[in-house]
């Protein structure tokens, strides 16, 4: 037990110091890249990883709240953190939606649905004037107050997602040990059980698919203020999902750490990659996440942390699994 | 009714019959092993890229396109299925999801990065340009392709209602291990029902491609037109397919007609989710 708090210390010490030590404005962006990714694949991961429910399409929640709060800047000059309640009040809507119907269902229509919901938001949103249609939205370039949270600096911004990040992890783990996390489990190993459940395995599902998509909105609008800038492609556009769900995948789907060990490594490798290759880059990026799915779902679907945990069989590595 | 109007319809079950041909691919797949295909539009994209290349590397239309496609495609599919779904459809849900839908990236950006992301199409006139039959106006290339389309999906359902294989791939889809003790592989039966599937998207892409833009994320729009499709038709049911097929197709020719064609994608998709709400069982299926 003080060997994992030594190593949580560790662990904590490091996040905390990076910015400082690695302090050029290219690393820093970074940082707060990797941090940003990890809020957002966290929140897919009680949905998709807690409650086994693959959503494809979470980008949609994203997107609400990235044009939240660039909406409520362009059109009534509020500071953009305002548009944030909007935005998850829109995005539980939209979950409740898709989840009502589709999560009494095999998880085929659920993972369709999403999709379908997501390709959907975009396309209107690409028609509708008041959200900028194909041109996309704005926020402060010039901060105002304080309150605009526009900075210069990636700084700022890397301590303002850890602590969002902090809170995410917080709250998944209080709902990993709670009834939510218990009912999500015996639902998830077994059809069976689920089914003895009955309404209350729909319920928890629907639970889980609205906190998942609450936090999901909260990164959008983090995103949105860190660029200033939101439009279709890069706030609703499908691309957005597959790095959610991969990170998420690659680290370890329903397991604390696992969005956080994921968006660490695949952050920096597109970064480098649209670096070194440009245009084209991006391109053979999704080539490569592509392949990285395809490959942790023939050959390890627990993830990276998944198979660290079983190679040490005695202590449980990222979350506690009521080991 | 105006010939305007009749025009509409018309034009709007062609393009139904089309989307009816390569939904029954996805259907059968998800009837008889309980699998969703994520890649299965990015399947005819590969197809309509297929006909594409051969029209501009061999100078030859769809009557070359569609067999080389249908094969081409039939084999992608059974590599898949070895290679991947045997796998993944026995673990974790997760690994199933992700497993085709990583395979729907991997194929989709492969193109993207290996031909560019322009929208390519082929000559109007690849079939014989337009005519005239009682006061409508039909382009040959759509007529062909929703002629074929019909009579290759009357086709695969007489082939799973009517023939011997047909009746072995049932066996395996409604019990695997009883259909095992009968002498029947289910492993073989299902690496067929990957050539089917794949291969009516092959022909299926592969006309399509004579009247229709070529891109490599046109495979999303198409997916999702074939979960419509499915979910509206009653999964593992081809006859299902094909009247929603048609249906869609109509609804979205209408609605392109009445509210503008950027709006059409936006109506099929709502009522995709009009359908989970309401009738998630499909129009003719049972729950």
């Amino acid at each position: 037990m003080t060997k994992r708090l030594l190593f949580s210390a560790a662990a904590a010490l490091i996040v905390i110091a990076y910015p400082l030590v690695f302090s050029s404005p290219f690393q820093q962006r970074l940082g707060a890249l990797v941090l940003l990714y990890a809020i957002a694949a966290s929140a897919w991961n009680i949905v998709g990883g807690y409650a086994g429910q693959v959503s494809v399409g979470h980008v949609v929640f994203f997107g609400c709240g990235a044009y939240a709060a660039m909406a409520v800047y362009q059109h009534f000059g509020l500071p953009p953190i305002a548009g944030v309640p909007l935005g998850i009040a829109v995005s539980v809507l939209i979950a409740a939606v898709i989840g009502v119907p589709t999560l009494r269902l095999s998880g085929h229509y659920f993972s369709m649905a999403t999709i379908a919901v997501a390709e959907l938001a975009r396309l209107i949103t690409t028609n509708v004037e008041f959200l900028g249609a194909a041109v996309g939205l704005s926020g402060p370039t010039v901060p105002r107050t304080v309150l605009d949270l526009s900075f210069t600096s990636a700084l700022p911004y890397y301590y303002l997602f850890l602590a969002v990040l902090a809170g995410t992890l917080a709250l998944t783990w209080r709902m990993e040990r709670g009834r939510m996390g218990y009912y999500l489990r015996a639902i998830k190993d077994s059809e069976r059980a689920a089914r003895s459940l009955g309404a209350a395995s729909g319920r928890y599902k629907l639970y889980a698919f609205m906190l998942s998509a609450a936090l999901t909105s909260l990164a959008g609008a983090l995103y949105a203020m860190m660029f200033g800038f939101i439009d279709p492609e890069s706030g609703l556009g499908i691309l957005i999902s597959v790095k959610m769900l991969i990170m998420a995948a690659l680290g370890g789907a329903g397991l604390l750490f696992g969005p956080l060990v994921g968006a660490a490594i695949l952050v920096p490798l597109e970064e480098v990659s649209n670096n070194l290759l440009g245009g084209r880059g991006a391109g053979l990026t999704f080539v490569l996440y592509g392949a990285i799915i395809t490959l942790i779902a023939r050959f390890q679907p627990g993830g990276l942390l998944d198979l660290v945990r079983r190679r040490l069989p005695r202590r449980s590595v990222g979350s506690g699994h009521a080991a | 009714m105006s010939a305007t109007f009749v025009q509409v319809i018309v034009g709007g079950l062609l393009l139904g019959a089309v989307y009816a041909l390569f939904s029954s691919g996805l259907t059968l797949i998800w009837g008889m092993m309980n699998v969703v295909n994520f890649a299965h539009g990015d399947f005819v994209m590969l197809a309509m890229y297929t006909a594409f290349l051969v029209w501009k590397l061999l100078g030859i239309g769809p009557a070359g396109s569609v067999p080389i496609a249908a094969l081409l495609l039939a084999t992608l599919g059974v590599v898949a299925y070895f290679a991947l779904v045997r796998h993944v459809m026995r673990g974790p849900m997760i690994a199933q999801i992700l497993g085709t839908f990583g395979l729907a990236l991997l194929l989709r950006y492969s193109v993207f990065w290996g031909l560019g992301a322009n929208f390519q199409s082929l000559p109007d006139n690849i079939v014989g340009g337009t005519f005239e039959v009682l006061g409508i106006r039909l382009q040959a290339s759509r007529l062909l392709a929703g002629a074929v389309a019909l009579l290759v999906t009357a086709g695969l359902h007489l082939l799973l209602t009517r023939t011997l294989l047909g009746s072995r791939m049932l066996a395996v889809s409604e019990d695997a291990t009883a259909a095992q003790l009968m002498g029947i592989r289910p492993d073989r039966m299902q690496a067929i029902a990957w050539a089917i599937a794949a291969g009516a998207t092959g022909i299926a892409g592969a006309l399509i491609a004579t009247f229709f833009y070529v891109s490599p994320t046109v495979g999303e729009t198409l997916a999702i037109i074939a979960f419509v499709t499915v979910s509206l038709g009653g999964f593992g049911s081809v006859p299902g397919a094909l009247v929603a097929g048609l249906l869609i197709g109509v609804i979205e020719s209408l609605s392109a007609f009445w509210i503008g064609a950027v709006y059409k994608d936006i109506v099929v998709y709502s009522l995709f989710v009009a359908v989970l709400w309401f009738r998630p069982q499909g129009l003719m299926g049972k729950a």
